[in-house]
């Protein structure tokens, strides 16, 4: 009898406390409605399609599949929209830190201005970005008259494929860092300072440690973004085969020579490189996440 | 004493900047580099399009090719950008207010059209409504054109601005959290009332941003559009479509005028992105100057 009375208090006991822990979830509406149609666009939109690239590489054999993806020139392709893509990314690393670290620490007439035009990349249409480039670095243009003389030509050649990456690259890394760089505590800088670091040290030891996982983040997304990357490039890049062909037009070519099959193979190795580098950034801000909550 | 404490607090603060040349140096280095990669591009836009003075730019835009794609921008855009905002508002209530398995593989899935290319987006509705696609025997029995007409243009809009408007959302419904909306419907308000008068000012300038953001791409998206437009002159050119045929064409006055106006947009997307952000900061400063009636919930971002 006691044992039943105990067993009934703990269901007596347990019960509401269950419910009080599920209404406390659940006590918005809309759990179901919302998730239904998230679930339902994000698959007429983006699943089913996706998985019509996937399907279509099924009426290949490996053969042809392989043939379609090692081509010299889809290889070729392939070294120079990696290459670009790793050299830009390394700038924006460097640069993006600086106009970070500039807009976070430091005060100047116009920095507001400054801090809104850190998005033009994201605003402005990619073509609009490609034929801008493009009017500036050719031989008349704005830039390029002065580089001419000195024997650098950038437009229609792989270099300029490499400054257009870097616009369309450029507010990744900064969007990413800035708000690290405003959180950071001020105290370890000054405790660093007091125990005899120089301002060098203490950049490298103690700032540049905190914002790493920020900084990869912001070149992951900048690489992602440039390998994908098809308006801004192409006006500059003079598309020569083998030279200057990036993977995106490939796929554009073998498309307007109705080659379905093969734009769908080289398609494939793009969707699954954009895969990957999505589950790295996702990795790299689960690892920020952590960053920023250990010391807390 | 006091003279040897002041020193150790000068020092300190010295600590936590730079000396005076290193941050000149910084901040030119960085606003050269700016100037030279943002500023001078954007310049360079209405430069050359006020190349042959403003005549020549206003007969840019009066051909009539202009005038049906800058139409056929504005209604893809009117189209993608409502879709994408219903779809914004639900997937980041569902992701901000619920905790539910797989939520952060759902997260990812709305992040995917990021990270794909363009082109592939494009491709994907050729290989589904195409001639030779899933559905291409079916459309063309029934005389329906999706690729190369309108419908594909809008459908690949849609996907490569899917995720904006769920990404402005998500971050700042979960810095908000349920609080509000709980004591709502404790009080007795319905779902659709605590979304339309406590949700809904709490995030319209976060909503607003996410909207002027997935505007600007939708009408200037160029590479998704340009796989499945056909590029019909005065039927499926969009305005970036069109100033890629001027520009191939040698027309680069015209060219640069229809880019100009996409230049515009962006600009005009800038500033309403900086009033978003002021006014953002503004209401979160004010809502931390209310007297707390916990003990600070909202300082620990982390711990949930």
């Amino acid at each position: 009898m006691t044992a039943a009375t105990s067993v009934a208090a703990r269901g007596a006991m347990t019960a509401p406390a269950q419910a009080g822990r599920r209404a406390s979830k659940r006590v918005l509406p809309g759990f179901g409605l919302t998730l239904g149609y998230t679930l339902f666009y994000l698959s007429i939109i983006v699943l089913i399609p996706l998985s019509a690239l996937i399907f279509k590489t099924f009426t290949l054999t490996w053969e042809q599949f392989w043939a379609a993806i090692s081509a010299p020139r889809v290889m070729a392709s392939y070294r120079l929209t990696f290459g670009a893509s790793f050299i830009a990314a390394v700038v924006n690393l460097f640069f993006g830190l600086l106009i970070a670290w500039v807009l976070v620490r430091y005060k100047f007439p116009g920095k507001k201005i400054v801090d809104a035009l850190v998005d033009l990349p994201f605003a402005l249409p990619t073509a609009v970005a490609g034929i801008s480039l493009t009017a500036l670095l050719a031989s008349n243009g704005w830039v390029g008259q002065y580089l001419e003389p000195l024997g650098i030509q950038l437009a229609f050649k792989p270099a300029g494929i490499v400054i257009a990456l870097i616009f369309i690259g450029l507010p990744f890394v900064v969007r990413t860092v800035q708000p690290v760089l405003e959180d950071a505590e001020k105290e370890l800088e000054e405790a660093a300072t007091c125990l005899g670091a120089t301002r060098l040290q203490t950049f490298t030891k103690v700032i540049l440690p905190s914002i790493t996982p920020a900084l990869l983040t912001g070149f992951a997304m900048a690489f992602a973004r440039a390998v994908g990357e098809y308006g801004s490039v192409i006006f500059i890049a003079g598309n020569m085969p083998m030279i200057s062909e990036i993977t995106p037009l490939i796929i554009i070519g073998k498309l307007e020579q109705y080659d379905y099959a093969g734009a769908t193979a080289v398609a494939v190795v793009m969707l699954v490189i954009s895969f990957i580098l999505l589950l790295v950034i996702n990795a790299l801000q689960a690892w920020q996440r952590r960053h920023a909550g250990a010391p807390a | 004493m006091s003279g040897a404490n002041s020193r150790t607090v000068r020092r300190a603060r010295a600590g936590t900047t730079e000396a005076p040349w290193v941050r000149y140096t910084l901040i030119t280095v960085a606003l050269l580099f700016m100037l030279l990669f943002l500023v001078l591009p954007l310049a360079a836009v209405f430069a050359e399009a006020l190349r042959k003075g403003f005549g020549a730019y206003l007969d840019g835009l009066r051909e009539p090719d202009a005038w049906s794609a800058i139409k056929l921008t504005l209604i893809t855009a009117l189209i993608a950008v409502p879709l994408n905002l219903v779809f914004g508002v639900a997937a980041a209530w569902c992701i901000a207010k619920y905790e539910f398995r797989g939520k952060a593989f759902l997260t990812t899935l709305v992040d995917l059209p990021f990270s794909v290319s363009p082109v592939v987006a494009g491709l994907v509705y050729v290989l589904m409504f195409g001639a030779q696609g899933w559905f291409g025997p079916w459309l063309q029995a029934h005389d329906i054109k999706i690729i190369f007409a309108v419908p594909g243009i809008v459908l690949a809009t849609v996907f490569v601005t899917f995720p904006f408007i769920a990404r402005e959302l998500i971050p700042l419904m979960q810095a908000q959290g349920n609080d509000e909306e709980q004591a709502a419907i404790v009080l007795g308000a319905t779902g659709w009332q605590t979304f339309w008068y406590v949700t809904l000012p709490n995030i319209k300038w976060g909503l607003l941003y996410g909207v002027i953001l997935c505007n600007a791409r939708a009408m200037g998206e160029f590479g998704a559009v340009s796989v499945v437009s056909g590029h019909i002159r005065g039927q499926t050119n969009t305005i970036p479509l069109h100033v890629e045929i001027l520009y191939n064409e040698y027309q680069s006055v015209a060219a640069f005028a229809a880019a100009s106006l996409l230049a515009l947009l962006a600009l005009v997307t800038l500033v309403i992105k900086s009033i978003a952000e002021w006014r953002n900061e503004q209401q979160m400063k004010a809502a931390a100057e209310l007297p707390p009636e916990r003990p600070a919930p909202a300082t620990a971002p982390s711990a949930r």
